[in-house]
Order: C-alpha cells, then sequence, then structure tokens
C-alpha cells in the first residue's frame, strides 16, 4: 500500500511507463482511487507526454527540406573537398619537376640537323685562334676557310672568342680536336704496349 | 464523473511507450542497406536516409538553442557532418540516434560560442535530490487533439518547454519528444541511468504545473463565438 502522495509522485513517470513492481502499482492504483489530486496529477503527466510526443507540435520551419537538400547538393564529395587539393598540388608538382628535366635534356643534348653544326668540344681554352672582322667564327691560323678577304683579323684565345660570341669553325677546329683525340689514343696504345 | 468528483477520462489509446515506437523508421533493414549504399558512394541518397529524422533533429537542437532559426542551422550542419563521417557509422547504434547525437554536439557547441548559457533559466543548477512537489491540482481535462493545430496552443507549449533549466529540456525533449530510450539518453548525455530518470520526472511535473492551470480553465478550447457576437 501506498501511504502518501509524496510516494506517488516519484513513482509518476514508473507508472506510465509501466516499470514499476506490480506490488507498488497496485498500492498506487489503490491510492489513486482515493486520491482526486494525486489522480489530476497522473492525468496532467499523461497529458504532457502525449501532447509534447504529438508530431505535429515540433514542425520544422517552412522550407527546411528545400534548403537541407540545396546544401547537401552544394556538398562536395569528401574526397574532392579534402583530398582532391593535394592531389592537384602533387600533380602541379610533378609538371614543374617534369619540365625542368626536359628543359634540361634540350640544354645538354640539341638537336642537330648536321655534324657540321654540333659544337666542337672539348676545346683547350687557351688555344691561340683567329678571327676576322665581322666575322661569326674563330679559326686556326692555317685555315683555308678564314674569309678575311682583307679585312684585318684578330688573335686571341678560344676562351675569349667563346665569350664574345663567336662560333668555332667546325672545319679546322674540328679536324684539330679528332686529331688531338688521336694522338691521345695512339700515344695511350702506345705506352701501353711498350709497358 | 467518478465519486471524487473529477472527470473519468477514457484509457489512453496507447502506452507511452508505444508511441515512442512509432517515430522510428518504416523498415531498418531498408535503412541499413540504404546507409551502406550511401556509405559506398552514392551520395545522392542520403536525403532519402535523413529526411524522415528531420523534425526529431530540429527538435534535438531547439531543445538547447531553443531558437527557430539557430536550431534549423544547427541541425542543418550536424547533418551535412554525418554524410562527411558516414563511413564512420558502425551499425553499433540505430542510424537516428547517432544523427540525434551530432545533432546535440552541433547545438552544443553553437551554445557554448553565443555564451547563451548565462541566460538560462534560474533553476537550471538547482540539486535533483528530493521529491518534486507539484504547485498546482488543476484537473487537466482530455486534450482534443485539434488543439495543436492552433498557434496559440503550439506556443505555449513551446514557451512552457523553453523556461525549464537546460538540464531538465535536453532530457525531456530526447525522451518524450524523439522517443529514446532511457539507457540511450545515459549515454548520448554521460550520465547515469538514475540521473536521467529523477530529471525526466522533474520536467514531466515542471511543464504539468505550467500547463494544467491553462488546460483545466479552457483557455485553448473556448467556444467560437456566432458570426458578429462579441462577449463586450
Amino acid at each position: 500500500m501506498v501511504g502518501n502522495c509524496e510516494q506517488v509522485w516519484r513513482e509518476i513517470s514508473n507508472y506510465l511507463e509501466s516499470d514499476l513492481d506490480p506490488v507498488l502499482r497496485a498500492g498506487m492504483d489503490e491510492h489513486l482511487k482515493q486520491c482526486p489530486h494525486c489522480r489530476a496529477i497522473l492525468e496532467g503527466t499523461r497529458n504532457v507526454i502525449q501532447i509534447y510526443g504529438d508530431e505535429r507540435l515540433f514542425q520544422v520551419p517552412l522550407g527546411f527540406s528545400w534548403r537541407l537538400r540545396h546544401k547537401l547538393a552544394a556538398a562536395k564529395p569528401a574526397w574532392r573537398s579534402v583530398g582532391f587539393g593535394w592531389l592537384v598540388a602533387a600533380a602541379a608538382m610533378a609538371l614543374i619537376v617534369a619540365g625542368f628535366f626536359l628543359a634540361n635534356s634540350y640544354s645538354s643534348r640539341p638537336t642537330v640537323l648536321s655534324h657540321m653544326a654540333a659544337p666542337i668540344r672539348p676545346l683547350p681554352p687557351d688555344l691561340v685562334v683567329v678571327v676576322a672582322e665581322n666575322g661569326k667564327l674563330f679559326h686556326l691560323a692555317k685555315c683555308s676557310y678564314i674569309h678575311a678577304e682583307g679585312r684585318p683579323v684578330r688573335i686571341m684565345t678560344a676562351r675569349e672568342a667563346l665569350h664574345e660570341g663567336y662560333m668555332p669553325c667546325v672545319r679546322c677546329l674540328g679536324e684539330y680536336v679528332v686529331k688531338v683525340a688521336m694522338d691521345f689514343v695512339y700515344r695511350a696504345a702506345h705506352s701501353s704496349r711498350s709497358a | 464523473m467518478s465519486a471524487s468528483g473529477s472527470v473519468e477520462k477514457p484509457a489512453p489509446k496507447a502506452d507511452v511507450k508505444a508511441i515512442g515506437q512509432n517515430a522510428g523508421p518504416k523498415d531498418l533493414t531498408n535503412e541499413d542497406a540504404l546507409i551502406r549504399r550511401v556509405q559506398n558512394g552514392e551520395r545522392d541518397l542520403f536525403y532519402e536516409l535523413v529526411q524522415p529524422y528531420e523534425r526529431r533533429l530540429y527538435a534535438a537542437a531547439f531543445s538547447i538553442l531553443r531558437n527557430p532559426h539557430d536550431a534549423e542551422d544547427a541541425a542543418q550542419e550536424a547533418i551535412l557532418k554525418a554524410l562527411k563521417n558516414i563511413r564512420q557509422f558502425r551499425f553499433e547504434a540505430r542510424f537516428s540516434t547517432w544523427l540525434i547525437q551530432i545533432t546535440i554536439n552541433e547545438a552544443r557547441m553553437r551554445r557554448r560560442k553565443e555564451h547563451a548559457e548565462i541566460m538560462e533559466p534560474i533553476g537550471e543548477y538547482r540539486e535533483d535530490e528530493g521529491t518534486y512537489t507539484p504547485r498546482d491540482f488543476a484537473d487537466w481535462r482530455e486534450i482534443p487533439s485539434e488543439s495543436l493545430e492552433r498557434t496559440e496552443v503550439r506556443e505555449l507549449l513551446l514557451e512552457a518547454l523553453a523556461s525549464l533549466g537546460a538540464k531538465y529540456r535536453e532530457i525531456f525533449i530526447l525522451r518524450d519528444v524523439n522517443h529514446l530510450s532511457i539507457e540511450e539518453v545515459s549515454g548520448m548525455l554521460g550520465i547515469s541511468r538514475a540521473s536521467v530518470k529523477t530529471r525526466l520526472l522533474r520536467a514531466r511535473l515542471m511543464l504539468r504545473d505550467l500547463l494544467a492551470p491553462k488546460m483545466s480553465s479552457g483557455w485553448f478550447s473556448s467556444p467560437s463565438l456566432p458570426k458578429g457576437e462579441k462577449p463586450w
């Protein structure tokens, strides 16, 4: 038997949710039959639960769904919003590095249409060469392709000539480089044979 | 009429627990399948997944922020976060519970930012100890279902709810509006099951105290006057 109203008030939630010991529930039923105040509290509490549980009470604001769908449509996929930026940065870096290497490879190994246009290397920097005035090439002094035709010539080193923008004559200096190389090979072969 | 003079009410159509069970999705198996499809990249299906819970998420946000605009922003932001983190959902809890948890976190974060807790009712930090004593014993009669269609009744109910302290309001909305179980509310708010039950009881009794005098006086169900007639 439930003796006083306070006990009933304490257990009203459990009573409404059928979460009570059967003996206690029977005692509450007995009390409620006799107590109009507790009955009013019980019914009022039941009304509170029912009216607030009604779906019509909490209506979302007008246009809520439309705005939500719009936001969802505008939201970019996670892989795009987070990873995509890194992917773009990595691709850009790869392009820069590739471009750098490509440019380097072209400058170190230029494509030439003829062996005549190929630069002559190695050329001793202190080699004495001759340049004709208004000419574009520098030559060895004995070169038959100096087209000075009465114009004055200047004598300088190969380094100075290159510095002033003259290009080596592929005939005389090409022959010179080949000869030097052949001499070097010959001497190396001779010395190894004698050893 | 009963012997004590009070009006006998008809038995409730549904038990409180049964009311809660009606609020979930129609088919949880379909929901699981839908979740997996969204997790596998079919993001366009996400709205279909959250649409049944829009109202409950809005209510959860409203319980904390007490403002329709802020509640909408918080609920929608929470839904966007859920979409972003959908792959983290492991089916260990109900999808609705997971969504509500995200919404509660989002709303609380916004409240902290705005320092809104300063504006909480005075009774917010009152101890839960002791029995709550009802202030009024007015007999609140059966509520006509049409009353909820009336704006002034809805406003009265929302005002009464907003006047509760946050710790009562949140639990009441999670349990009686969103129909979560006591265990789910306990886990979500990080408080004991006993505390949830105590605060829930207080919230219900406080709301009854606020509403019963107005409801019992027929304030909400005054008969409409014939056209052209005025009471003065």
